[in-house]
């Protein structure tokens, strides 16, 4: 069989979950998630150093982003100028081209302005950033974004930080179905059955956060999720069985006594 | 002197600073943070030879845990 390998634009990837490195209560606990997960990319935010506090212990003291890839993104962004402003600093920071893009149209659900994130996608693919771009789970809006030169789609499974799972599955596989970039499912993952339905479907990644920080053991749940997603994607290339809609015996009749 | 605007803060620098200075005044590593000054990305390589001038408004970024 063909070895199974995750590409996202020229960079392969050995882990299908993507982790996010918020909402932790210490970066000592961000960094043995991260471990656990055994992903090779991490979302991490842009902002403001604080000056005010000169010994304060910084995100990249505790994962090396050397060893590990940063996926600046663009939470809390509310239009396309926000966006391309805070990317074009975590550009000249690290020298990644490779970021996520979100820009947000709600503050109560969190949901993404899609006006707003096809203007800033075609601006941001032009200035040669690789640009994976969360999403609503509208597959004429995925189909848009591919036309634009999205290196990924990332669809919401539900609201960020929800852990409500996969709302509309069916949207979901007409996105997967369309597409010709990775899917890489984003936000509103809970547990690690909504990661492994994600990957069974046929999604290419999925984006894990709030499920794994917002645990009561984080570090497990990180575990969890990397044993989810690995067997999502088995799953998905084993071929499922077909579903009957009546009892098929798996016990042989002959020789029965 | 300058009195400048600092990621929000007003403040002033008593003496000539380039932004290099600056950053070494607030314990900061220029490889780990990213600089707007006057609201346009001010390259790398020019933290040394820039200085801070009088009304700058300069915001210093960095990467912290998000999702």
């Amino acid at each position: 069989m063909k070895k199974d390998t995750f590409k996202v634009s020229n960079q392969v990837l050995r882990s299908r979950l993507i982790v996010g490195t918020g909402k932790y209560k210490s970066f000592k606990e961000t960094a043995n998630a991260i471990k656990a997960s055994g992903a090779d990319m991490v979302t991490v935010a842009v902002r403001r150093v604080n000056i005010l506090d000169k010994k304060k212990p910084l995100l990249t003291d505790y994962l090396n982003p050397k060893k590990i890839k940063y996926l600046p993104n663009t939470a809390g962004c509310y239009n396309s100028e926000e966006a391309l402003r805070t990317l074009r600093l975590a550009r000249e920071m690290g020298g990644w081209k490779m970021v996520k893009l979100e820009v947000l149209g709600d503050k109560k659900t969190l949901y993404p302005d899609m006006v707003e994130t096809l203007k800033a996608t075609k601006v941001l693919v032009k200035e040669g950033f690789k640009v994976l771009v969360y999403c609503s789970d509208d597959p004429l809006m995925a189909r848009e974004l591919e036309y634009l030169g999205a290196s990924a789609i990332m669809p919401l499974a539900s609201p960020i930080g929800s852990g409500l799972g996969i709302l509309n599955k069916i949207n979901l596989s007409l996105i997967v179905k369309n597409a010709k970039v990775p899917i890489i499912v984003d936000a509103g993952v809970g547990t690690a059955s909504d990661a492994t339905i994600a990957m069974e479907m046929g999604c290419d990644a999925v984006l894990v956060n709030s499920a794994i920080a917002r645990s009561k053991k984080p570090i497990l749940m990180a575990e969890s999720f990397k044993n989810a997603v690995i067997s999502g994607r088995q799953a998905f290339l084993a071929e499922r069985m077909q579903k009957l809609s009546y009892a098929d015996a798996s016990s042989p009749f002959k020789g029965l006594i | 002197m300058a009195k400048i605007q600092l990621n929000g803060r007003k403040l002033e620098l008593k003496s000539r600073h380039t932004i290099l200075e600056l950053l070494k005044k607030y314990k900061l590593n220029s490889k780990k943070i990213a600089i707007e000054l006057n609201s346009k990305i001010l390259n790398r390589n020019k933290y040394k030879i820039v200085y801070v001038k009088d009304k700058d408004k300069i915001e210093i970024v960095h990467f912290i845990g998000g999702g």
